[in-house]
Formats: C-alpha cells, structure tokens, sequence
C-alpha cells in the first residue's frame, strides 16, 4: 500500500512502485483533470503539483511521491477558483482544452516563483504544448493572474 | 434553374443508386425537426428538434457539431439563443441523437469538384441535387469549416420558431391577446416590459402548439447577441478540469485496452505468443483490425505489457520496403511523364514575342496530426446493442462503423460525442471504432476504453498528402519592362478524398484530386492552366486542417512571390494588380499589410513576407515578419487580416485565425512525416516538433467587414497562409528562396 495525499484527501493505493502518478490519478483515483499526452514528460498535459512544485506526472513513479502533498486541477480551485483559473475564464484562453489543465498547473508554479513573470519568464517556464495555439492568450492569462494575485497581497 | 433539369440531375443521383425518394420537397424549415427528436426529459419541453426549455428557464440548445476548440458550442447556441431572445446566462447546449436533421449539408457541397468561385446552371444544379442528397444521406459531420456556414439559417429559423411558440405558449397562459406580447431577455412580457411569464413557466403551456409556417427571421440590424464576444460555453469546465473528453469516460464496470498497430502500412497481427503467464491484470489479448490489444484493468499496465508480455506474428503490408526517399523519386518522374487525372485552363494561351521562363518546383511533406488528446473510443457490446463514447468528427460514420463491425443494425447504435482534445481532421476516421467494438465483443456487456499511446498516434495517422508541384510563368520580355503572359501548375499527389470515400463509404476510387489541393488561386492571370497528377500510394492519408489548402497555398503564393520578383515588382502591389477585380480580396490584403507596417525599414537580417488565400468560403492574408540571425529562423511577428462574411462571435474569429497561424507555423518550421522501411520514422514531440511558447510570433488579427456576403468558415482559413509568408519573408530577409516545407535554412 502506498499512502498519498492528494487534493488534501488521503488515499491508498494498492499498486506498483513505479506506476505513474498520473495513471494512479487516472485510473486507481478516477482524478482525470491531468492528461495523458505523450508519455515522456514532453508536452506537460500531465502537469501536477508535488509539495507545491510543478512536476510531469506521467514520468513520477507513484513511490517517489508517498505521503507528498499532490495538488492537481480538480482541487486546485475546488472551494474558490484559483486566480490563475479566473485569469483564464476572462482571458477566454482554451480552446479544445485538452491542454489547458497542465497549463494552469505550470503557471501557478510559475507564479509562486515569480510573482511578475516577464514574457521571457513565461516563455521559459511554460513549455508545454498546445496544439490550438492558445499561446498569446496564454501569455495575457498569466500576466492578468499576476496582476490579481499582486492585487489581494 | 428549371424544375425538369434539377429531376433530371437528381434522377441520375437516385439512379446511381446514392439515394431513395420522398425528400424531393424538402426545404430549409424541414431541418427543424419533430420536438420527439431531443431526449425530452420530464421538466422539459422542446420547442423543435433544436431548442428545449426546462423549468429552472434554461434554454437547452442542440449542438450536433464536435466542440474540438473552435467554439462551435457557443456559436450554433447563439444563433438560437438571438433569433429566440433568450438571456445568454440561461443558455446550454446538449449532444442531440444522431438523426439524419442534423446533417450537414454543406461540408457535401463543399466537397463537389467545383471551384467555389465557379457558377452556371450545371453547376448550381450539382450543388442544389447534392444538398437534397446530404440531407437524405444525413451526414452528421464536424469539418471543411462548415458549422457555421450550414447551421446560420436552419438555427436561426429554430430559433424564431421557438420563440413564436413561446409567444403563443404565454397567451394560452395568461389570457392576454399574442399581438399584445413581444419576447425579450429570456421572457415573454407586455408591451410595456413587464413580465407575463418567464421561459421557464411556458413547460407545460407549449403542449400541442403547431410551429408557424414561416417565422421572419430577424434583420441583422436587430441582433442583441450576433457579432459580440459572449462568454463561451465550455470555458469554464475547461478550465476547471471538469471537462469531459474520450479519454476521461469512466463507465461501470469499464476496462482498458492498450494497442500496437502492424508496424508497416496494410499489415495485420496474425498471432501471438505470450512470454509467460498472462498477468492478473490483463484479461484477454485480442486481435483487433489492424494490430492486437491486450484488455486489462489499466491502461498503463496493458501498454507496458505489449512491449514485454508477448511476441506478436505480424503479416506485412503490401509495401514493407516503402522510403521517402523513393516516393520522391516516384513522385518526380509523375511530374514529368504522369497522366494528370485533372486539367483546367482558364484564359487564352498567348504567345510571347520574347519569352522568359520563370520555372520553381515545391514540396511538401506528410504530416501527422498530433492532437492533444491520443486516439481513443470507449465501446460496450450487449443485449443492449452497441453504445459507443468517442471524441469524433462524425457521429453518424461511427455509428455505421460500430454496427458493421458488431453486426448489428446501426438503429441498434448509440453514440455519445465527448469533448474533442483536437481534432484538424483525424477524428473523422473510424479505425479506433473497429478496434474498440472488436475489443468489446471480446468482453460481452463491459466497457472498453480503447487508448493509443503518442507513438501509434504519430506513427498510425491517416496523413496530410506529401505533394510536389511545378510552377511555370511565362514573361513577354520583348517590351521595355516584362510581362506576364501565363502560368502552369503541375502537381503530384495523392487523393485524400478519395482515399476518405474509399475507407468510409467502400465508394470506388474516382482518380480524381482533393477539391482543396486544385482550388484555383485569386488571382487573375492572363492564362491559368492546372495539371493534376494522382499518385497512388500505401501511405494512408487523410484531411488535415485546411486540407489541400494547406500545401497548394505554400506552392502558389511562393510562386506568385517569385513572379513579382522577376517582374520587379514589390510582392504586395503585384498580388494588388492581379487582384484589382476582387475588391473583398483587395481590401483583405490591404488591410493585412497595412497593419503590418508593410514598406517600412525593418533592421538588417529581418524581412516581412505576404500571402493570401481564400478558403472555405473565407478570404484571409498574412503578414509574416522573420528574422534571420546566425543560421536561425524566427517568426517575429504575424498580422492576419480577415474576412469571413458575417462575424457571429469576432473573439472566436480572432482566435481561429491565431490556432491556424500556429498549427500552419508548426507545420512550416518542424512538420515532416518520412517513412523508412514500410514505417513511420517519427513517434513522439520530440521527433515531431510542434510550435511552442517560447518560439510563437506576436500576432495581431483584423477582421475585415464582409457583414453583406455569406457567412465564411473559420476554422480552417487561417492555416493556409502562414508557411507561404513565412518563406516568402525568408526571401526577403535573405535573398534566399525556400522551396520545400518543412522551411529549413541549410
């Protein structure tokens, strides 16, 4: 059995060491906000929280995240929405939005860092993939977010 | 058109076998369809086949069209939602049943092998039989940027149905005389404002109310909501994680399975040995239509299992040895000696007193699609019949699919359309569909989630055409300055519509080209002449967004650069001269190198390039601006000016045209697809590199008022441009010309 901890509820789990958390979270959890997208911690779709940090949760066995504080997007914004997620509902930014769940993950991150983010900041930090092209919009979203969060400091 | 010549071509239709009779009255109001039509729940009633009511006053609108992105949700809804007054707050949508009056009638005039600018009573005669023939067919299709196009006035006219009803709904209600009540906000009230009833007090008061015949539609001068940019629907579950695509199904009792595709074209799984117990957590393996999947209670475990679990026997596909290397050559002696399945000249061929060759040959690569969200369909097979959850493009071909492959009639069938994570054209194709009702049948009454990994959706696309293409424009350089006298297009390909007819509908192969890839250019040439070569091929390939657009627009607008340049003419004020007798043309280009600054200094190593298109009944431009700086490619900055007829939602436009750029962008710096040995070479974003943050363009949108031509699509138009500017800018930052896409400097 493996303990976690995730969206502040605990779990145990019955499964392989090296299991993925995002197929514990998807399949063992029935948590599906985090997607599947390449496998190999390319495309971030899979974007997860672990102690506050954004990792790709496809590519982190379940073991190494025993009894770490795991935060995807359904617990996020679960009571309020997160100023990240308000950004992006007045930005409009997804489109398809399959994406958009690792997106808001990694800006949140980002935005812990670095409470003003440069767009070269945002560039180097948000890598992941969108195939919509959502870029620019996320670009706004996540300068609007920091002007929120600067806002309730 | 006379009545007699529409029989006759019908006749002919009908007589080929396409179609029964009894559709041959059929209008624009026989699309409302009966209020049965909608799963009409017990607080509900409908209004027609497109708009429910509920007594908590919501307004359910039917949307049958694939929500991948483009905001199709919201759009359909507000054609309802204006031509009814509803409150934008009370509106939303449902996944209607698929019935044949929810076709899309216009993605199969699309498809005729016209050129869209072309009229006459054949012609037009095609088209009209056609539209009657989609409507009996009852294609029910998401694609060839068409919702919007095909549902402005069948929604519309739904709408203000709806609304007539309500009106009459709210006299029986009250006792107050109709011609005292008008509708507004989301309620039926006096003419002074107040109130007679809401929406929501009307359920049980619509009853056995007859629609009127022929409600006025509203003049676009009247919209509240048509032209704005509403909150969309699906944002705020997007956002949330709440939003459920195909891989997020979860049903009772439901298993997973993993699948490896045959790893040549056409090959198949013919058997398999396991390498040792089979594992508790896979129950069975199974040979599916083109490969083998193993069934489990996860899909990471079953996945890891095809690699390390067993040995599979595959037979080949009909062309193990397939390389690129070699269909270019292939495709190179084609060019030369091939046949062309299709010539059309335009203009009268004159002689130069002086000739001047001008003489560019292009190429264009396959590509992948690479949705965000890897293939997928979840299945089960039971007493039941069959129920199928799948994000696709045509509900109706995964019905048809389904009952094939079950056995089963298609009544027999139920589908549900999930939320797409991308679509671009793969999800139009049903091979997941085989594959996860052949799983299903295995695992009797339990629901199987069929799931790819990025590598078999790389590697198992149905993909965009490779194509080579030869351009020919003859000066006249007897005079002082020279002149263009004529051009010749030879291209090479194969037919992807063909290639979809064949596998979707088991039609003959017709020889001819995909409509899009021989779309004449906008531009009036003195002597136009098109030769189209079709080559076979064991490569799969399918449509992918903007279709034949996507490469005949690199090859013709880097073409029509390289006349100006031998002409000596500045590449925006030639493409204005050719297009002096197409003003919407004219003023979309303008306005894109207008905002571009185009004719201004840029620093030295930069250059600005322009293309135009007209696709899917849309016309847009592009500005790309580039810099090129120490062997380095950089797209700066993008302007894209557009003109799509009237705007439903101009938000939406902006950012249709902007998810074009990029996708177009993607494919113009990183896309190529080869094939060695009978396979696909690439398998996932690191070998098939897509667009990212850090390297997408500032761009900026303008949307050109067309609000008096026909509503254009979306979807689509904004892709073509892009690789064409991007080269074209290239060229002139550089002096470089760069002819074969992916563009690459060295």
């Amino acid at each position: 059995m493996i303990a976690l901890i995730v969206d502040g509820r605990r779990y145990d789990v019955d499964v392989p060491a090296d299991k993925p958390l995002l197929w514990v979270l998807r399949e063992d959890l029935a948590i599906v906000g985090p997607k599947f997208g390449c496998g190999i911690a390319v495309c971030g779709a899979c974007t997860v929280h672990v102690d506050g940090d954004a990792v790709r949760s496809c590519s982190v066995p379940v073991g190494e995240v025993a009894g770490r504080a795991v935060t995807t997007i359904e617990g996020l914004g679960r009571d309020q929405l997160h100023a990240v997620q308000r950004a992006w509902i007045e930005e409009q930014v997804p489109q398809c939005g399959y994406c958009q769940p690792g997106f808001i993950m990694a800006a949140v991150a980002l935005l812990k860092d670095k409470p003003q983010p440069t767009d070269r900041d945002i560039d180097e930090a948000l890598t992941n993939i969108c195939r919509c092209g959502t870029y620019s919009a996320i670009r706004r979203a996540v300068h609007r977010a920091a002007a929120i969060m600067g806002g309730a400091s | 058109m006379k009545l007699s010549r529409r029989k006759a071509i019908i006749g002919g239709i009908v007589g080929a076998g396409f179609v029964g009779v009894g559709w041959w009255f059929a209008q624009e109001r026989d699309r409302l369809g009966d209020v049965r039509l909608f799963n009409v729940k017990s607080d509900q009633a409908a209004l027609n086949g497109w708009v429910k009511i509920d007594r908590h006053d919501s307004v359910i609108v039917a949307v049958p069209r694939a929500e991948m992105g483009q905001g199709v949700q919201t759009g359909l809804a507000m054609l309802v939602a204006e031509e009814m007054d509803a409150r934008w707050d009370q509106v939303r949508v449902e996944d209607p049943p698929d019935d044949p009056v929810y076709r899309n009638v216009t993605v199969l005039l699309d498809a005729l092998p016209f050129s869209p600018e072309v009229r006459g009573a054949t012609v037009d005669g095609a088209r009209w039989a056609t539209g009657k023939v989609a409507g009996v067919l009852g294609i029910s299709i998401t694609g060839g940027s068409t919702s919007m196009r095909d549902a402005f006035l069948p929604m519309r006219t739904a709408g203000a149905v709806a609304r007539d009803l309500l009106l009459r709904a709210a006299s029986r209600k009250s006792g107050v005389a109709a011609g005292d009540l008008v509708v507004s906000e989301g309620a039926v009230r006096r003419r002074d404002g107040a109130v007679v009833a809401r929406f929501g007090e009307l359920v049980d008061f619509v009853g056995d109310l007859k629609p009127v015949q022929a409600p006025k539609l509203k003049d676009p001068a009247q919209f509240k909501l048509l032209g704005k940019s509403l909150p969309r629907i699906d944002v705020p579950a997007k956002v949330r994680g709440t939003a459920t695509f195909g891989i997020d199904v979860r049903q009772p009792d439901q298993l997973h399975a993993a699948v490896r595709n045959a790893p040549t074209f056409g090959g198949a799984a013919v058997g398999f040995d396991l390498k040792g117990e089979l594992p508790k957590e896979i129950k069975k393996v199974v040979i599916v239509p083109g490969g083998i999947a193993a069934i489990g209670t996860s899909w990471w475990f079953a996945n890891r299992f095809l690699d390390d679990g067993l040995v599979v026997r595959w037979r080949p596909g009909p062309a193990p040895k397939l390389d690129s290397a070699a269909l270019w050559k292939q495709y190179e002696g084609l060019l030369e000696t091939g046949s062309a399945a299709l010539t059309r000249t335009l203009g009268e061929a004159v002689k130069a007193a002086k000739p001047r060759v001008v003489e560019a040959t292009y190429r264009a690569p396959y590509l992948a699609h690479a949705t965000m969200e890897p293939m997928n369909c979840t299945a089960r097979v039971g007493k039941r019949g069959v129920e199928v959850w799948m994000p696709n493009q045509s509900p109706t071909l995964v019905r048809k699919v389904a009952a094939e492959t079950a056995g089963v009639a298609t009544a027999n069938v139920t589908v549900h359309t999930t939320f797409l994570g991308g679509g671009f054209g793969r999800r139009f194709e049903t091979d997941l569909v085989r594959q996860a009702v052949t799983c299903a049948l295995a695992m009797p009454e339990r629901p199987v989630q069929v799931l790819w990994s990025r590598e078999e959706d790389i590697r198992h696309d149905f993909y965009r055409p490779m194509a080579l293409a030869r351009w020919r424009g003859e000066l006249d350089v007897s005079g002082g300055t020279p002149r263009l006298t004529g051009v010749t297009k030879r291209q090479v390909g194969q037919s992807s519509s063909d290639a979809f007819t064949e596998r979707a509908f088991g039609a003959p192969a017709l020889g001819q080209p995909e409509g899009n890839a021989v779309e004449n250019p906008a531009y009036a040439f003195p002597f136009y002449r098109l030769e189209a070569v079709v080559a076979d091929g064991a490569v799969p390939v399918g449509f992918w967004r903007s279709v034949g657009h996507s490469h005949s627009t690199f090859f013709d607008e880097s073409f029509v650069d390289e006349l100006a340049n031998a002409l000596g003419k500045d590449p925006f004020t030639f493409r204005r001269e050719l297009l002096a007798d197409k003003p919407r043309h004219l003023r979309v280009l303008e306005t894109a190198a207008h905002e571009a600054g185009w004719g201004s200094p840029l620093p030295p190593g930069y250059g600005r390039g322009i293309a135009l298109r007209a696709s899917f009944g849309s016309i847009v431009a592009q500005v790309a601006e580039v810099a090129v700086e120490g062997g380095a490619l950089r797209v700066t900055r993008v302007t894209c000016a557009v003109d799509c007829g009237p705007v439903i939602h101009p938000q939406i436009v902006r950012m249709q045209m902007e998810s074009g750029i990029i996708y177009g962008l993607s494919a113009a710096l990183h896309g190529e697809i080869t094939v060695s040995e009978g396979s696909v070479e690439q398998a996932n974003f690191p070998d098939y590199e897509v667009v990212r943050l850090a390297e997408a363009p500032a761009m900026s949108v303008h949307i050109v008022d067309g609000a008096a031509a026909e509503v254009g699509g979306i979807g689509e138009p904004g892709t073509p441009p892009i690789a064409p500017a991007v080269a074209n800018a290239v060229f002139a930052a550089t002096g470089k010309r760069l002819r074969d896409l992916p563009l690459r400097l060295a």
